[in-house]
């Protein structure tokens, strides 16, 4: 666990910077997990050695995001009086986009048993 | 006998530790799941927004502010950065189906996104918003930290933009099963990479939820539309304002 939590880490750490030297407009987690994506496809031994911690957080990511969402719920009380405009336009587009990626995506898709 | 006065004390020595806020945070998850277990993993039931509730109550009941509570809860929140590094271990898995899927995926990200961007501006406006909330809206799809440096570049409002952004999570992961259902959707790669695009993180966590394989391409759709609504949203949400009239 403390190794493959130090590899994920340094990945971080190493995202974080390369974004902070490059000035690019993503986070720096997310440039961390592309180099990650990299290092396993160069090392498939690094998969074995983090694959089950890896999956054991990923399992829990649902609890990661309760600390900011009470922030933001707590935050929300103090709202504009456009709800109405804004709910619409957060449901309206999540469902369109839900819709239109899942379209595509089928429609793109050669023809499998489950397209 | 523990008198109220003790009682009083002692929770003011604990409320200031950082101790109270990871406990309730890990208490309230742990109750979530429960309840997300005995719905039988309804997403209706969606242990996201459950937990928040339940701090939310906590919170409102003890009279603990956001500050303190977070104190404690940010070891938690500190997670979502290697755990977001991990979403690559999931995706080497599935590197196979990704190579074979290339173009359709690049396809459906780019339709996907621009229609996030795009019909979050449009409805909001068509319903009274003003610009200054169309450009807080736009890049909701996006994980928080995006959205939020987004909205601010444009002259949105950070922090409905957060609020946005986790309303949208939520929305996402609680309705998509309905939708594909009625979509007549069962593929669970199509499934998970629309969450991913639409609901980013929170879509994810729900993907995860139901198969690690719809999980690691929720991962990819949220990994890379993070990346390109930041490149997208800059110039798209002010041609759409534009071309509204707005």
């Amino acid at each position: 666990m403390l190794v493959s939590f130090t590899i994920l880490l340094l990945f971080q750490c190493v995202g974080e910077g390369i974004v902070y030297v490059l000035n690019l407009p993503i986070p720096g987690p997310v440039a961390g997990m592309l180099l990650l994506f990299g290092a396993l496809l160069a090392a498939p031994a690094l998969q074995r050695r983090i694959e089950t911690d890896a999956n054991e957080l990923l399992r829990h990511l649902s609890l990661l995001f309760v600390p900011a969402g009470v922030g933001i719920v707590a935050a929300a009380s103090s709202g504009s009086g456009h709800w109405l405009a804004l709910l619409a336009g957060m449901i309206g587009s999540t469902v369109l986009t839900l819709a239109v990626t899942a379209l595509v995506l089928r429609a793109a898709s050669p023809k499998g048993p489950d397209a | 006998m523990l008198e109220l006065a003790e009682l009083r004390s002692f929770w003011v020595y604990l409320s200031a530790s950082p101790l109270l806020g990871l406990t309730v945070t890990l208490c309230a998850y742990a109750v979530a799941q429960a309840i997300y277990t005995r719905c039988r993993f309804s997403p209706l039931a969606n242990p996201v927004a459950i937990a928040i509730a339940l701090v939310c109550g906590v919170l409102w009941l003890s009279g603990m502010s956001y500050e303190r509570y977070f104190a404690g809860a940010q070891f938690v929140h500190f997670l979502l950065g290697p755990a977001t590094v991990a979403l690559a271990v999931p995706l080497v898995r599935q590197l196979p189906r990704l190579r074979q899927a290339l173009g359709p995926l690049s396809l459906a990200l780019v339709c996907g996104s621009a229609t996030a961007i795009a019909s979050a501006v449009c409805i909001t406006v068509a319903f009274g918003g003003t610009a200054e909330l169309a450009r807080s809206i736009g890049p909701k799809s996006a994980t928080t930290p995006i959205a939020m440096a987004v909205s601010e570049r444009l002259g949105g409002l950070p922090s409905l933009t957060a609020v946005m952004v986790i309303g949208t999570g939520i929305f996402g992961a609680v309705t998509a099963r309905f939708l594909f259902g009625w979509m007549k959707i069962a593929s669970h790669e199509v499934r998970g990479f629309a969450l991913g695009v639409a609901s980013h993180g929170i879509g994810t966590a729900r993907a995860f939820q139901v198969s690690a394989e719809m999980g690691a391409f929720a991962g990819l759709g949220m990994g890379l539309n993070g990346v390109l609504t930041a490149l997208l949203a800059p110039w798209l949400i002010p041609l759409v304002l534009r071309w509204l009239g707005v």
